[in-house]
């Protein structure tokens, strides 16, 4: 079979986790990076042979009726538990998981390669810890390519934990500092919450239609949601339930509205890897899961509503948000989560009715668009952000100002993701926004509204963001400091490839390879929206550029009038301390400390009763312990005779 | 306790015991201790030749009287030297002791007097046994036989041979 | 008849065994019990059983016993004798531990 190789692209990653974990400290530091980053370009290369297989492979009845079929690889039986309980393990290709393998391999690479020059000082000599850094990234991409070859949705279970959990490690990297801890432990606690739902989901959902098997499932969504026909439970229907639960899942990792809480902490860890785990890859875990599962979720509206409403809030607030923050990372993390709340609305805006599930699935296919370009541009921006900090040892951008000057590369490749982003021709972010808008367009104008206002926005944030760092006004060079430059080419190649990619993504008809149903879609350019959308973006490019090109005082007062505003959207509307309240002084206080207080006391003091009155007893009978065999001998004796008196007396009476 | 003869000889032989037994916890030489231990092993002797077990009594007074009772002395060279006499005993514990002697005797007393009548029957002529019948027993294997024990002990002296020279050989 | 000699003997032997000091006169005390228990052996066998020979042999075999065990303590003593220099059994209570 043509994709007999396919199990390569998880064994590589996975046999370099095991090799430069447990040989790296004896092969030293430098040979540890190129060894990782040789294994990742050859991943990458047969993650592009697969997929380029796949959407160009026109034998073996790929393609059936114009249909694009979607391939069983492997499937290894793993767990069985009884006949129909089985756990499967195995590679699914399909349209969307051949296009996150792209999409993984590609920025995987990139960001190892950029790693050679970020996780070294000036003098390229590797930091602490580089063995470690370059195995955590090896787990995490095998964790992540994992997750979109499952074959069932229990596998994909597990490997959603596993990208969890190389996260929380490279999260929590520089494990000397305290940020970084809390960091860690804050994005582990809250996506494993997530996940919990994710787990109860999945259990429900099986329960009722008998298998965890996607293709078992997709064949007919519409048998799968009636076999728990007439099951309700609180006036919804168990499907809409389960379906919701298992979003919750998706959203804790794609740091949806409440559960984003972690995303913008996460930024504590190596730039390149908020890259391709905080900006590309394991944050679209939650819209990849919907993606996976649409054809249920289409079918179901009432959980449909609730990505719908979720979604477009996450994305008008981390817009928001996004604008006033001074940290350039958090910024472009907010922005992360504003973006893939535009996915996971384009997602929900997809319907089958009217048209059908072919034409309604624009939204779906947009989304998925969107979260291709997304990913390289973004992956473009922190790869920037990465280099910039690199350069002044800051992420305020405070400490920035003018660099244009010094690192024209930077900046170059900085403004083009600015722009892909923003959405304007044509670049790549201008074709699935677009895509996006007309969706939601059809779905409602006020959806289509409400995107077009968080398209507005995100192109006034980003391009504050950038003239703050480039602009603004000269650069101050620190006393001590030799004046930022352009980084060695480790670092600025990665930079380069993704802006080229950011230019041109835009112009692959990428209905032709992915949609709901395989069937190519016709998309057409629907010039009012992109007008309209142009004309938003650039009000918001045009509002950046007078408020922050040059240094002047509009800013501050406009910071000064609307000051409530600012505070609140500077401090995130205070959502961290909504849930330091809930969790320390609810929580902790009214539950944990009765439980805590009923452990402590009764529970070990039951058992520190028995071991206290052990002790004392033991120091009580301890005298009789005197070592004198003499008093030994008269107990025995005495004991003896007690006994033989005693049972002559028995025996006498 | 038909003739006169053996009636003396029996009281000379429970005389001597009562006495020698109790001089030999009393007295504060111990090597008089040991030299009236020896008085009572041999007057045991004199009981057990009384009851016609020859072989017995020999071998009380070879092995007891005159391997035992020389080790004491030997000891008693080694580690005492001449003319100390014991510490005096505080009366707390000598009261536990005689407490304990009255206690075990008194309920061995009661016992006696309860079922040992047989002691006061005549003594029947036993079986005359000679050495070659108690060689025979002792190398035997059928019912009455000893070998069993016998060779067990011999393993057991050899273990104390070891035993004595390991413990007692300077490091 | 031959049991009381044999009691008084006893007792004499536990009255000693409990009140000397000296590790030596302990062990005499200790012969004293062991051969009223001879006696005692031999006296059953010769009063209840006279035509076996059971008791007889109790009473060799636990005089070889009582021989054994006398040699082995003596050498013990020696040695405790060497290292600590003194016989008197209410000081020698290290063993405890």
């Amino acid at each position: 079979m043509a994709f007999d190789f396919s199990i390569l692209v998880l064994a590589i990653p996975l046999f370099m986790f095991l090799f430069l974990g447990l040989v790296g400290v004896k092969m030293g530091k430098k040979i540890t990076g190129v060894v990782g980053t040789i294994a990742m370009g050859v991943t990458l290369f047969i993650c592009y042979s697969i997929a380029l297989t796949y959407f160009f492979g026109t034998d073996q009845g790929q393609v059936v009726n114009g249909v694009r079929q979607s391939i069983l690889a492997y499937d290894w039986n793993w767990l069985t538990f009884t006949d129909k309980l089985v756990v499967k393990l195995g590679i699914l290709l399909d349209p969307i998981s051949a296009m996150m393998l792209i999409v993984i391999s590609t920025i995987s690479f990139l960001v190892h390669l950029f790693s050679l020059g970020y996780m070294s000082d000036e003098y390229g000599k590797p930091e602490k810890g580089f063995q470690r850094y370059y195995s955590f990234l090896a787990l995490f991409t095998f964790s992540m390519l994992g997750l979109v070859v499952a074959t069932n949705i229990f596998q994909m279970f597990i490997f959603f934990e596993m990208v969890g959990v190389s996260s929380y490690l490279l999260i929590g990297f520089y494990y000397t500092s305290p940020a970084a801890i809390h960091a860690s432990k804050k994005a582990f606690i809250v996506t494993r919450l997530a996940d919990l739902f994710f787990l109860v989901g999945i259990m429900i959902l099986s329960y009722y239609t008998d298998t965890f098997d996607f293709n078992a499932l997709m064949a007919s969504p519409e048998s799968a949601l009636s076999s728990a026909h007439g099951q309700t439970f609180m006036g919804c229907s168990v499907m809409a339930w389960a379906l919701t639960f298992i979003f919750i899942g998706g959203a804790g990792k794609s740091a949806m509205y409440p559960l984003h809480i972690w995303l913008p902490d996460a930024m504590e860890g190596p730039t390149p890897v908020s890259a391709l785990i905080h900006a590309a890859t394991m944050v679209v875990a939650g819209v990849f899961l919907v993606a996976r599962l649409f054809p249920l979720y289409v079918l179901e509206q009432g959980a449909m509503n609730i990505v719908l409403v979720v979604g477009a809030f996450t994305a008008l607030y981390a817009a928001a948000i996004a604008c006033v923050q001074s940290d350039i990372k958090r910024a472009l993390a907010f922005s992360t989560i504003s973006q893939i709340a535009y996915m996971m609305t384009a997602l929900a805006v997809s319907s089958n009715v009217g048209e059908g599930i072919h034409e309604g699935g624009l939204g779906y296919m947009a989304s998925m668009f969107h979260l291709f370009t997304h990913a390289m541009f973004k992956a473009l921006l922190f790869l920037c952000a990465g280099a910039i900090i690199h350069a002044v040892h800051s992420n305020e951008n405070s400490h920035m100002h003018g660099l244009h000057k010094y690192m024209p590369i930077t900046s170059i490749a900085f403004l083009i993701g600015c722009l892909a982003i923003a959405g304007i021709p044509p670049f790549a972010g201008f074709f699935s926004k677009d895509e996006i808008l007309v969706a939601c367009y059809e779905k409602s104008p006020l959806w289509g509204v409400w995107m077009a206002i968080v398209a507005g926005m995100t192109a006034f944030y980003m391009f504050r963001i950038y003239y703050l760092i480039f602009h603004w006004k000269k650069h101050e060079v620190k006393e001590g400091h030799h004046a930022p430059h352009d980084m060695q080419w480790t670092m600025t190649l990665p930079l380069i490839i993704l802006a080229v990619i950011s230019c041109v993504a835009g112009l692959i008809p990428f209905g032709n390879f992915v949609t709901v149903d395989g069937k190519a879609l016709e998309t057409h350019t629907n010039w009012p929206v992109a007008i309209s959308s142009v004309c938003i973006a650039l009000v918001g490019i045009g509002l950046a550029t007078k408020m922050y090109y040059k240094e002047n005082k509009l800013p501050a007062q406009l910071k000064s009038k609307f000051n409530g505003l600012w505070t609140a959207a500077y401090n995130r509307f205070y959502m961290d301390e909504l849930y330091q309240f809930i969790t320390h002084k609810i929580i902790f206080q009214k539950v944990c400390k009765p439980i805590a207080w009923f452990d402590r006391h009764i529970i070990d003091g039951t058992m520190n009763l028995l071991a206290d009155m052990t002790t004392s007893a033991s120091f009580a009978i301890r005298k009789l312990q005197s070592g004198s065999i003499q008093s030994y001998v008269l107990v025995y004796f005495l004991g003896a005779i007690l006994l033989a008196a005693v049972t002559m007396v028995i025996v006498l009476i | 306790m038909d003739s006169v003869g053996n009636m003396i000889i029996y009281a000379i032989a429970a005389i001597a015991i009562i006495a020698c037994s109790i001089l030999a916890v009393t007295t504060k030489k111990i090597l008089r201790s040991a030299t009236y231990l020896l008085f009572a092993l041999l007057a045991t002797a004199m009981f057990y030749f009384q009851m016609d077990y020859e072989f017995l009594g020999a071998v009380q007074i070879a092995v007891y009287a005159g391997g035992i009772v020389v080790l004491f002395v030997f000891a008693i060279m080694l580690t005492h030297k001449p003319g100390k006499d014991a510490e005096p005993l505080t009366s707390h514990k000598r009261w536990l002791g005689i407490g304990a002697a009255v206690a075990g005797a008194v309920v061995c007393a009661v016992a006696l007097f309860s079922y040992g009548k047989f002691c006061c029957a005549k003594l029947l002529p036993g079986a005359n046994f000679d050495i070659k019948e108690i060689g025979t027993a002792l190398l035997d294997t059928d019912k009455f036989g000893y070998l069993l024990p016998f060779e067990a002990i011999s393993i057991l002296l050899l273990a104390c041979i070891i035993g004595g020279v390991v413990i007692a050989r300077r490091r | 008849m031959y049991l009381i000699p044999s009691l008084i003997m006893f007792g004499c032997g536990v009255y000693g065994f409990i009140t000397r000091k000296n590790m030596i006169a302990i062990l005499i005390s200790l012969e004293l019990m062991l051969n009223s228990v001879d006696i005692n052996f031999v006296v059953f066998n010769r009063f209840l059983y006279p035509e076996q020979l059971d008791g007889m042999f109790f009473a060799l075999f636990a005089i070889a016993i009582a021989a054994a065990e006398t040699a082995v303590a003596i050498a013990i003593i020696i040695n405790v004798y060497r290292v600590a220099k003194k016989v008197d059994i209410s000081e020698i209570t290290k063993l405890k531990f």
